[in-house]
């Protein structure tokens, strides 16, 4: 491999409000490799190519490229010194043609006006040249995914970058598009190019890169050779832990099908079918996980479930009370509680402070004729913030200045202790440390002891294996299979049937 | 209902659409960059009142006029120095700048002048009329469109310039980048801030040229609530172009429409107060049937 | 450590504000000793003036209430994340409507003006609610829309004076009003009028709906995060369309209170901008209805001490808007004097971290 071309020192980023996104990085790239930057959601990847890019300021900390030490005032100075990047929201203007994005920004002019030939002959020329077929005459909104990221890579390669970030590419491919891209991604390094590859999925680094960086909490854990390492000694760095979640789990026995969906259907406003005659029933003091690839419908179905979205048809009955149809208010109040995928979107009001976010969704049991008790809130938000192990500086200090998994424990208080007999819990430890995903664990299973049912969604298959007693797997808006022994069922077999590869019986289907 | 068969009321509809399309393309190169220029009402008040001065008190048309725009001007960009460099909430800053310029204008003058709400002691210029050599010959047509105030064509080409530059432009396209996709915009090197205030000194141009039509084109005094909401006026016109200086265009003429038929029915003694409200209500009605059209069809767009 | 880090971040915008006011009150000195003769009288009467008689004084009073009211109304309607400035129609048209009543329909002292206010407080509260309906319906955006409305509802409640009511040998302003419609007179020898008493009620009120009531709470979570707020089982729309009905609610009592108060005729032959200065004063408050009087009271104090300084000065009184925007702008910009608070943010965070590594360990 070629000599060091870039380098960082003890970089740190602190975001306005206080955030801590990076702390003390270290890691060099050599010229020529595909390196990888792996680490949970939230461990502080993005932020740290942001930077690399210009577009974050650097808190402090220095930043070595070709053994001399840079400062970027704007992604301006990147793309001079040779650095380009494909971010994981392609930053593309929808309204613009493929070509004008391109050029974007160092157009060629013919006299006073665009000369919008030009531009679309050297997309096709660039295009063939590194073989990223894209079309030039249309417009961005109107191209797939697959393409908008060809486009974003060919960007690069026309401003002239030698190191290329991605920041997790193949988040939004399918499998046909990912392998396409890896082809040129390695075609690229042939070439000479230095690629920065930013990914949370294993195999996909094991496959394709040289070295790697563990990032975790914000910090760098450690430079490796891909070679050396295996998968499971990766995500032990990334994690912190071993995978293998073990957590001792009482005999219960369960009580009836307290809630039962049926032939519940749902499309998008994009005409996708999101929710397909979907069957399903949860019984009392069962923790019920749900496995399934994103995007197959259980995010909707959940959604449904909680009195977010309407569905176009079907049945949802609680203790013989139909939920359909019922606002959220009314589902609250009828005992379903709700830990959101996205808890900066719907979990919590990030500007607010602990004590008001604590007490959002109860806020009648807090108050006599309309008047909220401030010796209650107390009292409840205390408890809280004691028996969640929120760690915060006051109850008036704002949510966002709490650390994700801090947050995340505050919004799983609030929602465990509003005293609903059905919990749905949608990805409630993704992106938070592992210390607080372990102690929301515990907290699942508590509930569970007392009785209450849960519906855990999850694309973690371990959390799945270790909390759940039943896993019923999502496909394409319908329940593809039913697992009702969870000793014997291994990942593969979850993977079998969340590709839709393997599908159970219409009647053991019904039993679902 | 016989005025619309009347010339001067089409030549009334093109002056009263003057001052409000100056301002709908102030609005517009503004919201294309992804800025909303509240501070509209304000930077005409205040072009409005040092055009007066600086021709008033030099007795130079051109030095009102240079006056009055780098009034404007500099007002318009103090808004977007708030707002990008303080990062000041753009609808306060709007109306504290609008604020300040009501009454500070009423202030200026009274100190310069010792006038106290309109500029009565000054002699101050105005732009001439223009006679347009062939089109006035015509009959009916030579009346309503030859014979305007000079910015009144200024104001017709402004909006066709405007409609060139942001869609066959490299300056357009960054314009119109930065306002839909700043973080794209962004990742390509474009400084964000500087297109912004160029895109504002632009806008604050526009605007003063509205502001010194009001004060120096149709009448040559300034009084102190001349401006009359047009600035805000403006963002409902600009709404209704939806990005395009030609729509703005006709948006505009709507309101023109809408002042023409209160100015019609003043010269036949229908009480002032009341058919004052006739531009602004027709405005709100079109503005509305607008936003209900764009929604619809955004709608629309979705389910496809 | 609780109560340090509340006090610690009421600091921060404690300093800002001061800083605000300081600076704009510097900048409006330093314009009087450009403009003026003699800047030091003019100075003088500008910071004392309201001190300098009893009726002076009072007049800060009574300015203040209209003002307490028009913070109050902008406080609850855009604390819901809409910007509508419509409670400017609410305070006018509800004048409008007080002083039609006031003129036309006689009744017993006392119900008299209970019923002129329950009127202005219902006109000002429907009007408050249009642009939010319409925005519900169309998607047109509430501040154009108020906006507009505002000169409509100006021009169609004077011409309805002008049409019913004028005083022919007057020409702008309205017959008297009836004996029983007006508040009488608190102080003796001052205008301060029985207002004051109904805005100190509001204002309590105000403060139990905004910080001690759940729909306080509501609202507040709902501009803050309107997506958060629903799906916390909250409902979103109820709670915006009540605190723009409130606020044009309180905007049209504090208009019909002015009018009945105040004057004994209809007199309001321009717009008035109360509302506009309910803006700085809600923001001079941090948005806390109970520190609403105090704002007022200091923006009545500058405007009367304004007036004073141009009574037979060569100082116009219109400098206050000037000053009042100053504040504004500053108060609005979230990166002034922001540096002060980042280099505190980013050392916390640092200690954060070593404490949490500490405790990892």
């Amino acid at each position: 491999m070629g000599e060091e071309i870039l380098r960082v020192e003890d970089l740190t980023k602190i975001y306005p409000g206080g955030v801590l996104a990076n702390y003390n990085i270290n890691f060099s790239v050599n010229k020529g490799e595909i390196h990888a930057l792996v680490g949970e959601n939230g461990a502080g990847k993005s932020t740290l190519m942001k930077m690399l890019y210009g577009i974050e300021e650097i808190t402090s900390g220095k930043f070595y490229l070709y053994g001399k030490e840079v400062h970027f005032h704007s992604s301006k100075d990147a793309i001079a010194a040779g650095i380009g990047m494909v971010h994981q929201h392609m930053m593309l203007v929808p309204s613009l043609t493929v070509a004008e994005n391109l050029v974007l920004g160092i157009e060629k002019k013919k006299g006073l006006f665009l000369d919008k030939k030009k531009a679309i002959e050297e997309t096709e020329a660039i295009s063939k040249k590194y073989n990223l077929y894209v079309e030039a005459n249309k417009r961005v909104r109107d191209i797939s995914i697959g393409m908008k990221q060809k486009l974003e890579i060919l960007k690069t390669m026309y401003r002239g970058a030698k190191i290329i970030i991605l920041d997790e590419p193949t988040a939004v491919l399918a499998p046909q598009e990912t392998e396409e891209l890896f082809e040129q991604l390695l075609n690229l390094k042939k070439e000479g190019y230095t690629i920065l590859f930013i990914s949370h999925k294993l195999q996909e680094v094991k496959y394709l890169c040289d070295r790697l960086t563990v990032l975790k909490d914000g910090r760098s854990i450690g430079t490796y050779n891909v070679a050396d390492v295996t998968p499971e000694e990766i995500s032990r760095l990334m994690v912190g832990r071993d995978v293998k979640l073990e957590y001792d789990k009482d005999e219960q026995e369960f009580g009836d099908r307290i809630l039962t969906v049926d032939h519940l259907n749902y499309t998008d406003k994009f005409g996708t079918k999101k929710v397909d005659d979907l069957h399903f029933s949860l019984r009392a003091g069962e923790v019920l996980g749900i496995a399934g690839i994103e995007g197959n419908g259980q995010k909707e179905a959940m959604d449904i479930l909680t009195g977010n979205l309407k569905a176009e048809s079907g049945s949802i009955l609680y203790r013989g009370k139909e939920l359909t149809g019922m606002s959220i208010t009314d589902n609250r109040k009828a005992g379903i509680a709700h830990v959101p995928e996205d808890r900066n979107l719907n979990g919590c009001a990030p500007e607010m402070s602990v004590r008001d976010n604590l007490i959002a969704a109860s806020m009648d049991k807090f108050s006599s004729h309309s008047i909220l008790n401030p010796a209650a809130i107390e009292d409840y938000c205390n408890t809280c913030v004691r028996d969640f192990r929120v760690k915060t500086a006051g109850l008036d200090t704002s949510i966002k200045s709490l650390s994700g998994g801090n947050v995340q424990k505050a919004i799983v208080a609030r929602e465990f202790t509003a005293g609903a007999d059905v919990i749905v819990l949608n990805q409630p430890t993704r992106g938070v440390d592992v210390g607080a995903m372990e102690f929301i664990h515990k907290k699942i299973l508590e509930m569970r002891a007392e009785k209450k049912s849960l519906i855990l969604v999850s694309a973690d298959l371990a959390e799945l294996r270790a909390l759940s007693d039943r896993i019923i797997v999502f496909h394409k808006g319908k329940v593809a299979g039913v697992l009702d022994d969870i000793s014997k069922v291994t990942e593969e077999e979850l993977g079998l049937y969340m590709l839709g590869l393997k599908q159970d019986s219409d009647e053991k289907l019904k039993e679902a | 209902m016989n005025f619309f068969t009347n010339l001067d009321f089409w030549f009334t509809v093109l002056r009263c659409t003057t001052p409000v399309l100056f301002a709908t393309m102030a609005a517009l190169i503004a919201s294309q960059s992804g800025l909303l220029n509240l501070g509209l009402e304000g930077a005409m008040t205040i072009a409005a009142l040092c055009g007066v001065l600086g021709s008033g008190f030099t007795g130079s048309l051109f030095v009102g006029a240079i006056t009055g725009i780098a009034a404007g001007t500099v007002y318009t960009m103090l808004l977007a120095y708030f707002i990008q460099h303080f990062k000041a909430n753009q609808v306060i800053t709007g109306v504290a700048l609008n604020l300040a310029a009501g009454g500070g204008s009423v202030f200026c003058l009274y100190s310069l002048t010792g006038d106290k709400n309109a500029s009565n002691s000054l002699a101050s210029a105005a732009f001439p009329a223009l006679k347009i050599p062939v089109i006035d010959g015509i009959p009916g047509l030579g009346d309503i469109l030859s014979g305007h105030n000079c910015l009144t064509y200024v104001a017709f080409l402004v909006a066709i310039l405007l409609f060139i530059v942001l869609n066959k432009t490299d300056f357009g396209v960054h314009i119109r980048a930065v306002g839909e996709s700043e973080e794209a915009a962004r990742s390509v090197g474009i400084n964000v801030e500087k297109v912004r205030y160029q895109a504002m000194f632009i806008s604050g141009v526009l605007a003063s040229l509205g502001g010194m039509y009001l004060s120096m084109g149709y009448v040559n005094r300034f009084t102190a609530s001349m401006v009359a909401g047009r600035g805000y006026i403006a963002l409902a016109t600009n709404a209704m172009a939806a990005g395009s200086a030609l729509l703005g265009m006709v948006s505009s003429i709507l309101y023109g429409f809408g002042s023409g038929i209160s100015i019609y029915l003043q010269n036949n003694n229908v009480d002032p107060y009341l058919i004052t409200i006739i531009p602004y209500a027709s405005i709100i009605v079109f503005y509305v049937i607008f936003s209900f059209y764009y929604k619809v069809k955004r709608r629309s767009e979705e389910t496809l | 450590m609780k109560t340090a880090g509340k006090k610690k971040f009421e600091w921060y915008g404690i300093i800002r504000v001061t800083a605000a006011i300081l600076i704009s009150l510097f900048i409006a000195a330093a314009i009087i000793f450009v403009v003026a003769d003699d800047p030091m009288t003019a100075l003088y009467k500008f910071l004392l003036g309201p001190f300098s008689t009893k009726r002076n004084f009072f007049n800060v009073i009574e300015t203040m209430i209209p003002l307490v009211f028009c913070g109050l109304a902008i406080n609850v309607m855009h604390k819901s994340g809409l910007f509508s400035m419509a409670a400017d129609s609410s305070f006018y048209f509800s004048g409008v409507v007080a002083a039609s009543i006031a003129i036309a329909c006689p009744m017993p002292n006392i119900v008299h003006q209970i019923v002129i206010l329950a009127a202005a407080m219902a006109v000002g509260g429907l009007i408050s609610v249009i642009p939010i309906f319409i925005k519900r319906k169309t998607g047109a955006s509430e501040m154009v829309v108020s906006l507009m409305m505002n000169y409509i509802f100006f021009n169609f409640g004077y011409w309805l004076i002008r049409k019913n009511f004028l005083d022919p040998t007057n020409g702008s302003f309205s017959t008297p009003f009836q004996k029983t419609a007006t508040l009488g007179k608190m102080i003796k020898g001052t205008n301060t009028h029985y207002g004051l008493l109904i805005m100190v009620a509001v204002v309590i009120f105000m403060w139990i709906l905004m910080d001690k009531s759940k729909f306080g709470r509501e609202l507040k979570l709902t501009g803050s995060n309107e997506n958060f707020a629903r799906y916390a089982g909250i409902k979103v729309t109820k709670v915006v369309f009540l605190s723009q009905l409130i606020g044009g609610m309180l905007a049209g009592l504090g208009g019909g209170v002015e009018m009945i108060g105040m004057y004994k005729k209809f007199q309001w032959i321009t717009s008035v901008s109360y509302v506009w200065d309910g803006i700085l004063i809600n923001l001079l408050a941090g948005t806390r209805p109970l520190m609403i009087p105090v704002s007022a009271f200091f923006i009545s104090y500058i405007r009367i001490g304004a007036l004073v300084m141009s009574r037979g000065g060569d100082v116009d009184s219109e400098i206050v808007s000037i000053i009042q925007g100053i504040m504004i702008l500053l108060i609005a910009s979230e990166r002034f004097l922001y540096q002060m608070k980042k280099r505190k943010e980013e050392r916390e965070a640092l200690q954060n971290q070593s404490l949490e590594a500490e405790g990892a360990n």
